[in-house]
């Protein structure tokens, strides 16, 4: 392949205060890039049963070979050790993010060490600088150290700026980082493992070029695959309603998680639906560099701040997961409370889903008298009637306020397990579930998944098929082992998962041989497979046993759209996973 | 009749630089930002949209006026050719250009000139930017 600059991995030391640059070819040529390279240098360069806030444990960042090349490859890949699981943290941000670090020059960066005073780290080609940031630390919203990095930074308009809030200065164990104002690497935690070497931001612009080695074809593929993903059709819900557009059918099949999964169907879900939030909020669609599809949706709220109109506007990006957990979950129906919610969640700088996860949790606590006045100090959540008690409950995990906002700052399940409620403490596998009550092949990706999250499989989507005709749970399994598979290959390359049904194998195939990799479907497959088997071992050398995970009462309790679900076919389910996957051998020793 | 480039709608672009990738994967075979001679910048934030600057083909072109060596000479109906080999690299030109449509091509030290192809809006997903004869607004 004649791009080698994507095997230049970026090693920075933020304790010696040193950088250089490896040729890792080795790693590029046999695991293509993304998850796959990321991966390999997780199991490099993180120690057995570091501590995840340990100076030792490494943040890595991966792009792949396709790259800047074609439309929709536009995503970053981050790897480190979680430190709300414990064990695997994988997180995926688009923006400008992942053409930035290949323009600038690389396939992947690994950051190490940790800083005794807070610094940024500005990258532009081969000059990499580690600057002071101690002006940045503490500011009040992470869209201000946006502001001030964009002036002094180079690479306008074609740069990333990452960045955490407080929540990941007060190593809140699920801060985000915010990239670009609007997309994040959002769960697990890479925000806290930021804020413990304190890293307050990284800069990435490059002004390098790709060349592919053949033009002519290279070309050709391009538009072919400009042409489908622009004008058939295939991704155009994306960008009509975006990924909001699922409040509504979800609600209408009893899916929709509503007040902490006690019930799936919200009385208000049209209130905060894509189609109300469209017509009356949206302002502006955005896209990811080199994605012409654009899901990105803000919304635009006018606030009243004094009598005399005096109005305030805020500009807010909105999906469907955070409409779930700030939403729907916390029982919030109107849009207005809901997108001013989001805004103060973003600015904070905490994933959207576990914190809306955890103050459901809270609510259903207080009612129930776990906690008390003293805890929650004086705020009286009572599902939506009071945005305000929310957008301050935010506030105060982040600012990890007491003993038991610093306790919702370490997980709703360490919370749970302090203050009782463990049964509809909502997690799978410590990280706090997304917003789909389909039926069981969702629950067992959320489970079986290496993140423990929607993306790694999409079994709600499994369940959905199951709804439209009857699947046994064989099938649903070997369909989510599969599709994790694939999603694996895609997030190696790295294609944004939206543009799946573009990137099938054969296209995938098509598409990397103008740059000189020859492959089949069937090799990226085995692949895929590996990758998959390389995550378990990091989770399993890590202390995850997927033989014993805790679920949580709730999710049994609260029918599906494909009824009860049980604990025993669950876990014969995750058994079956287990053995479909090959990966007995990794668990050997738990079963 | 001449062709240009022109942004008529800027507030419909999603900011995904489909144009720039295009340009520069037809015009210097490589994928990259830096090479294009259509460029796009956010206009202060992503949330106030994005600017595109590209050559507006100017009839009496001052970038024409400001080089000193013959290597820009004005297309008949509007815009520029440039003739990279009686380029001196004074940088005349791009100072010139007051809406900044002269890109500066660092490797090679030279200025990077629209060439009216139109192949970059072949690829806008909004039609924010249109390939149309000069002159063609005065019609409407």
């Amino acid at each position: 392949m004649i791009n080698s600059s994507l095997y230049n991995v970026l090693y920075i030391d933020l304790t010696e205060r040193k950088y250089e640059v490896q040729e890792r070819r080795d790693l590029f040529e046999k695991y293509l890039g993304g998850a796959g390279v990321a991966v390999k240098l997780l199991e490099e360069e993180c120690p057995k049963g570091v501590d995840p806030f340990s100076p030792d444990n490494p943040i890595i960042l991966a792009v792949g070979p396709l790259t800047g090349l074609y439309p929709l490859a536009s995503k970053t890949v981050a790897m480190f050790k979680s430190p709300l699981t414990g064990n695997l943290g994988e997180s995926h941000a688009g923006g400008r993010s992942a053409v930035a670090i290949r323009l600038a020059g690389y396939g992947a960066i690994v950051i190490k060490g940790s800083s005794r005073t807070p610094v940024y780290i500005s990258i532009f080609n081969d000059q990499v600088r580690i600057k002071d940031a101690t002006t940045l630390w503490g500011m009040r919203s992470s869209y201000a150290v946006g502001r001030v990095l964009r002036e002094i930074e180079p690479g306008a308009g074609k740069r990333t700026i990452m960045r955490i809030g407080i929540a990941g200065e007060n190593l809140v164990r699920y801060a985000n980082v915010v990239v670009e104002s609007y997309r994040h690497f959002g769960r697990l935690g890479l925000g806290a493992v930021f804020g413990s070497k304190k890293l307050k931001a990284i800069v990435i612009a490059g002004t390098r070029g790709v060349k592919v080695y053949d033009l002519k074809a290279y070309m050709k593929v391009y538009e072919e695959i400009f042409r489908s993903i622009t004008e058939t059709g295939v991704m155009s819900k994306y960008h009509v309603l975006g990924t909001a557009e699922n409040v509504l059918p979800l609600n209408a099949m009893g899916a929709l998680p509503t007040r902490n999964l006690m019930q799936t169907r919200f009385e208000l879900a049209e209130n905060i639906s894509g189609e109300t939030l469209a017509e009356k909020y949206l302002v502006r669609k955005i896209a990811c560099t080199h994605c012409p599809i654009g899901c990105i949706h803000l919304a635009s709220l006018r606030i009243a701040f004094a009598p005399g109109y005096e109005y305030e506007t805020l500009v807010i990006p909105y999906d469907y997961e955070p409409i779930y957990s700030l939403g729907s979950m916390l029982g919030i129906g109107s849009a207005e409370g809901l997108l001013r919610l989001i805004e103060k969640v973003e600015g904070l700088g905490l994933d959207a889903i576990s914190v809306g996860v955890a103050m459901a949790w809270a609510t259903e606590a207080y009612q129930r008298g776990l906690v008390t006045d003293k805890e929650t100090m004086g705020l009286r959540p009572n599902w939506g009637e009071d945005v305000e008690v929310y957008i301050r409950m935010a506030e105060k995990i982040a600012r990890r306020a007491n003993e038991f906002y610093s306790a919702l700052a370490d997980g709703v399940e360490v919370a749970a397990s302090k203050y009782g409620g463990l049964d509809f403490a909502l997690t799978c596998g410590g990280n706090e579930v997304p917003g789909y009550h389909t039926g069981p092949a969702a629950i067992v990706g959320f489970l079986t998944g290496p993140r423990h999250s929607h993306l790694d499989s999409a079994g709600y989507s499994i369940d959905q098929k199951a709804l439209r005709g009857p699947m046994i749970e064989e099938e649903m399994v070997k369909q989510i082992v599969e599709e994790e598979k694939f999603r694996n290959v895609l997030t190696s390359l790295v294609i944004c998962l939206f543009a799946r049904g573009e990137y099938k194998l054969e296209k995938v195939v098509r598409a990397l041989e103008p740059l000189g990799i020859r492959t089949s479907p069937e090799e990226l497959m085995k692949l895929g497979a590996e990758i998959q088997r390389a995550k378990a071992s990091f989770k399993a050398r890590e202390g995850f046993n997927p033989y014993n995970m805790r679920i949580a009462k709730r999710f049994l309790e609260t029918p599906t759209p494909l009824g009860k679900l049980s604990e025993e076919r669950l876990r014969d389910m995750i058994r079956m996973y287990i053995e479909m996957a090959g990966l007995k051998s990794v668990y050997a020793t738990l079963d | 009749m001449s062709y240009r480039v022109s942004v008529v709608s800027i507030e419909r672009c999603i900011g995904c630089y489909s144009c720039m990738f295009a340009c520069s994967r037809f015009r210097f075979g490589e994928v990259s930002l830096a090479k294009s001679a259509i460029q796009v910048k956010s206009a202060g934030g992503i949330e106030r949209g994005f600017v595109i600057v590209v050559c507006r083909a100017c009839v009496d072109p001052p970038c024409v006026k400001s080089c000193p060596t013959g290597a820009l000479t004005p297309r008949p109906g509007g815009g520029v050719i440039f003739n990279e080999a009686k380029c001196n690299s004074c940088k005349s030109c791009y100072e010139a250009c007051i809406v900044r449509a002269v890109v500066w091509d660092e490797e090679k030290d030279k200025p990077i000139i629209c060439r009216y192809c139109g192949f970059c809006t072949k690829f806008c997903p909004h039609n924010v930017i249109v390939f149309e004869p000069m002159g063609r607004e005065l019609l409407v």
